[in-house]
């Protein structure tokens, strides 16, 4: 079992890239020594600082744990050993990487970004017209997009993002890389990808997460 | 056929009572189905209508009796906090069990089981109508304050236990709510006809709406539009209030499928302009 530990993870991405993040930044939330899972420790122990404007991704194979970290956060798994530091004041949104429960629900793309609270004019004019679309008439793609745009720009402190490329073409997915760019004034990001081109345009850091 | 029964000093104000139920039970209804709890609309107005027997029974005031069964009911399930339609399946059947059972064995209780259970909106009167008017307005308000949370726990459901929110509050105000809702639509139309209200206008609602907004005014028009048919179709052809309200909801959800089928494209297209 590997442990991943702050020091091992505190480069950037690309070498001679420059860190986004001032290191004086304030924690946003620190995993200390977390190990998580449902029934019985699945990931870690794992522990980790996200500073406020940053974007930190995890990356790992399958089954490795991914999920279940972005989960621990969000207090849908549990943390058997260590502990996840977080202010009360932080407030946090979560997409996950099953598509929206819309099942028949006449719900419009604004409506979806109204209940999160993020601005529907900060779509880019070619997503424009899904503002006023009934989600179930949208593509397994647009209706994507809107899920993370809503959690990206939403006013949070935290954005947790599970696999928020699944199912975007390219030109969706060039607008979601602008879209951190307007989302990490503020907010920290902690996402999962496996879309390598996506996680190094848009990543402060990288941390790998392997399978107990 | 001539309008002018409705605007008989005689079947004014019923009319003007079951006009604010069909107002506001399928806005209510959006909301249940948005939850899949639209059994709740059946499981309460069985309950209220075992409680006014109840009441019945022991010379209590009727409308009380209706009231308390049903919001206890709605206490008890957020207080187990149990989501979903099997709750109140169970509540339902307890509830015509308990009906059944005392029609069979009080002979007193007998006039006002039909009533309850076919719909006579004909003999409901100004206190019907202004607790109907009372309850349009707390409901409006309350409505207010719990559409976006209802939504949000719905569309994104781990939102409030990420931010350590509990929205728990929310459903007990939302199941108070249905339960007096119901409670007062089962004293004035009966309990299928309040069944209806709620069921049918949302589920026509659902399948043409393209937002959130445009479908609660589908669900009200459907609902206006229904209730004022019935409600002179019974008039002038002497028929109870209740069957003649159910079976107009029937012919509203067919003829909303037929248009469904037969403009499917137009819907869409009208969707994608914010027409409908």
């Amino acid at each position: 079992m590997d442990a991943i530990a702050e020091e091992a993870i505190r480069d950037p991405v690309a070498p001679g890239r420059t860190r986004a993040v001032p290191p004086d930044a304030p924690v946003c939330v620190e995993f200390r020594d977390v190990e998580a899972g449902y029934d019985r420790p699945v990931v870690g122990p794992m522990s980790l600082r996200i500073h406020a404007g940053e974007i930190i991704t995890l990356w790992g194979a399958n089954g490795a744990g991914k999920t279940t970290l972005l989960n621990a956060v969000g207090g849908a798994a549990r943390v058997f050993r260590g502990s996840i530091e977080r202010s009360a004041s932080v407030r946090i949104s979560h997409q996950h990487q099953n598509p929206l429960p819309i099942r028949g629900i006449p719900l419009s793309g604004r409506e979806l970004l109204a209940l999160t609270g993020a601005d529907p004019d900060s779509l880019p004019p070619v997503l424009a017209p899904l503002m006023r679309r009934r989600l179930s008439d949208l593509s397994g793609g647009q209706l994507q997009l809107l899920q993370v745009w809503a959690c990206l720009l939403a006013p949070v402190d935290l954005v947790l993002l599970d696999e928020p490329t699944n199912n975007v073409d390219q030109a969706g997915v060039a607008h979601l890389v602008t879209a951190f760019q307007t989302a990490r004034k503020g907010r920290a990001v902690l996402l999962i990808s496996h879309d390598r081109r996506f996680v190094e345009a848009v990543s402060d850091r990288i941390v790998e997460v392997v399978r107990r | 056929m001539s309008w002018d029964a409705i605007f008989d000093p005689l079947f004014f104000t019923p009319f003007l009572t079951g006009l604010l139920f069909s107002l506001v039970l399928p806005v209510l209804g959006m909301y249940l189905r948005l939850r899949e709890e639209w059994l709740a609309a059946l499981s309460f107005a069985q309950l209220a209508a075992a409680g006014s027997l109840a009441a019945a029974i022991l010379e209590a005031p009727v409308l009380a009796g209706g009231l308390i069964v049903s919001g206890a009911a709605a206490a008890v399930k957020t207080w187990i906090s149990r989501s979903g339609n099997n709750g109140y399946a169970l509540l339902m059947i307890a509830g015509w069990g308990a009906s059944i059972l005392m029609l069979s064995n009080v002979p007193a209780a007998d006039h006002l089981g039909h009533a309850l259970f076919d719909g006579q909106l004909y003999f409901t009167g100004k206190e019907h109508l202004a607790s109907m008017a009372v309850f349009l307005v707390v409901a409006a308000g309350a409505l207010r304050w719990l559409s976006r949370p209802l939504l949000l726990e719905r569309i994104f459901p781990d939102f409030f236990r990420a931010n350590g929110r509990s929205p728990t509050r929310y459903h007990l105000a939302f199941d108070v709510l249905i339960a007096t809702g119901l409670a007062l639509a089962t004293a004035a139309i009966g309990v299928m006809a309040s069944f209806a209200l709620v069921f049918v206008p949302t589920m026509i609602a659902y399948q043409l709406g393209g937002s959130w907004k445009r479908s609660m005014v589908i669900a009200a028009a459907a609902s206006v539009v229904t209730y004022v048919v019935a409600f002179e179709v019974a008039l002038v052809y002497d028929q109870p209030f209740g069957p003649v309200m159910v079976l107009a909801m029937g012919l509203a959800a067919a003829l909303a499928w037929a248009v469904q089928r037969l403009f499917r494209p137009r819907i869409a297209r009208d969707r994608s302009r914010g027409l409908t």
